[in-house]
């Protein structure tokens, strides 16, 4: 049973059928999956969802599938909970950390979006998947590949942390590494995907794609008992995400889960890799796209294909934009990590900093109530924090060695 | 003067088919003007109604993204190429 309606393009307007293809022709706006709403209305409540499995599917009816899910039967559902020393440390009344980090199988939010390509890949009947990843995207896709029984390439800038390289090659698919940043890689996809059949889940597939990442949204409400928070904040690469999250707040609106949506989004991103936040602050109408340079290599995306979008979203809900220096970053990794014992990748130091700026700016008074999202796993971008944190204390294996450190260290 | 213009698949229904065509142009802008007078139609799948490249059109002369050089107003010379790359996607 299906509940989409259509492809529409975001710009102009003009339906599409259900294919693998993600740009209108006549106007070259991105596509987006549109839903019948009604139908969905009377088939969907939170009973159901509540009495349903605990992954990204409990959703299925607004997931733009047309039979039943085929892959990620384990992906999302991930905790939710109140980060109470951090609420202490930031001098706040309440915040919620969403932790992706902790996402099946591959330990970030991209287990969601691939889940539903992959499925939806299935139904077009394609063979070949493949992606164009600043690393999370490729380790979910070359993952899920396996298990899905599909054959895979992932394409990914020469430079990423090793971590994100060898998590993509275990599962024996085809890495290409580019030599480029993430734009380059970017582009070369759009015509490999143009020229080839194969299902680039992130080109032909992403309005099915993106669709994934509104479960991040709907668990957050459903977690927080069918309410939303006052503010979200939200690490931006392309801006898909945040588009995303505000679009499930919506749907829930829309079909009664919640009364109102009243959430302010925030957008986080690093200051060496800042298009939509410096677009947003400079009050831009374009965004200009910039060659990255920051840590936070998992959100070095130049040319944010969903940025004017987020942008709107950012300024509908009178949210801000912040960025994070490098060395920001990891003093937002090692606080989450120190205070909360949650060890998040590049991209939740940036989030977490971000967080921090908006409550000292007073831009987040101090009596409300923050959701801080969390997308990626600290074990694999490891460089960023390497040289920054303390030393493991070499001794013999011998107790007076022992408590001669203790004495001295104490 | 010949400039190669590599074409994005929805428009090469306006260029009979063909995903590579020779044009020529001082700028961006003049480039499609000339692209304009050969196959009518194309300038206003590229052109918002001001005459201004539509916001989800890339273009990359020589593989660099035009907004990094002049815009549409970004100069062309002999032999040079152009890619007009549709909404980039990714991320």
């Amino acid at each position: 049973m299906s509940y989409v309606k259509s492809l529409k393009c975001r710009e102009c307007g003009r339906t599409y059928p259900k294919k693998p293809i993600y740009v209108c022709e006549w106007c070259f706006g991105p596509l987006e999956v549109v839903y019948d709403y009604g139908k969905i209305k009377k088939v969907l409540t939170k009973e159901k969802i509540f009495s349903r499995e605990k992954n990204l599917w409990r959703y299925k009816e607004l997931l733009p599938i047309d039979g039943e899910p085929t892959v990620g039967l384990h992906s999302g559902f991930t905790p939710l909970f109140e980060a109470k020393n951090l609420e202490k440390v930031f001098g706040v009344r309440k915040i919620f950390i969403k932790d992706d980090s902790v996402n099946h199988p591959t330990l970030s939010f991209k287990d969601r979006v691939v889940a539903v390509a992959l499925s939806k890949a299935k139904e077009f009947g394609f063979k070949m998947v493949a992606c164009a990843s600043t690393g999370n995207l490729a380790n979910a896709v070359a993952s899920h590949s396996r298990s899905a029984g599909f054959n895979c390439y992932v394409f990914i800038p020469a430079n990423l942390e090793k971590s994100k390289i060898i998590s993509s090659l275990i599962y024996g698919v085809n890495l290409i590494a580019v030599d480029g940043n993430y734009d380059d890689v970017n582009r070369l996809c759009g015509e490999i995907a143009s020229k080839y059949k194969w299902a680039f889940v992130n080109v032909n597939l992403r309005p099915y794609y993106a669709e994934g990442s509104k479960t991040y949204g709907f668990e957050i409400v459903e977690q927080l008992n069918w309410r939303v928070p006052q503010h979200i904040i939200i690490p931006a690469a392309s801006g898909s995400l945040l588009t995303k999250i505000y679009k499930a707040f919506k749907e829930f609106e829309q079909l009664g889960f919640i009364k109102k949506l009243n959430t302010k989004f925030h957008i986080a991103q690093a200051s060496g890799c800042s298009p939509i936040v410096s677009a947003l602050k400079e009050k831009s109408e374009i965004i200009k796209p910039v060659k990255p340079n920051t840590i936070a290599k998992s959100l070095a995306i130049g040319n944010p294909a969903d940025g004017i979008y987020a942008i709107d979203i950012v300024k509908k809900t009178r949210g801000f934009g912040e960025v994070a220096t490098d060395e920001e970053i990891v003093e937002g990794i090692k606080l989450l990590a120190e205070t909360e014992g949650i060890f998040t990748e590049t991209a939740g130091g940036v989030t977490v900093a971000v967080c921090k700026k908006l409550i000292e700016s007073k831009k987040i008074p101090k009596d409300e109530e923050i959701i801080i999202s969390i997308t990626g796993n600290g074990l694999k971008t490891q460089e960023a924090v390497e040289n920054k944190i303390g030393r493991p204390i070499k001794i013999k294996p011998n107790m007076a060695e022992f408590e001669k450190f203790l004495k001295k260290g104490a | 003067m010949s400039i190669k213009v590599r074409i994005p698949t929805p428009l090469q229904k306006l260029t009979d088919g063909k995903s590579e065509v020779e044009s020529s142009g001082k700028t961006v802008i003049q480039l499609i003007d000339e692209l304009e007078k050969k196959y009518p139609g194309i300038k206003e799948r590229l052109c918002d109604e001001k005459g201004n490249i539509r916001r989800f059109i890339n273009i990359f002369v020589n593989e660099k993204d035009i907004r990094f050089l002049k815009g549409q107003k970004t100069k062309l010379k002999n032999g040079d190429e152009v890619s007009i790359i549709p909404a980039i996607a990714g991320g």
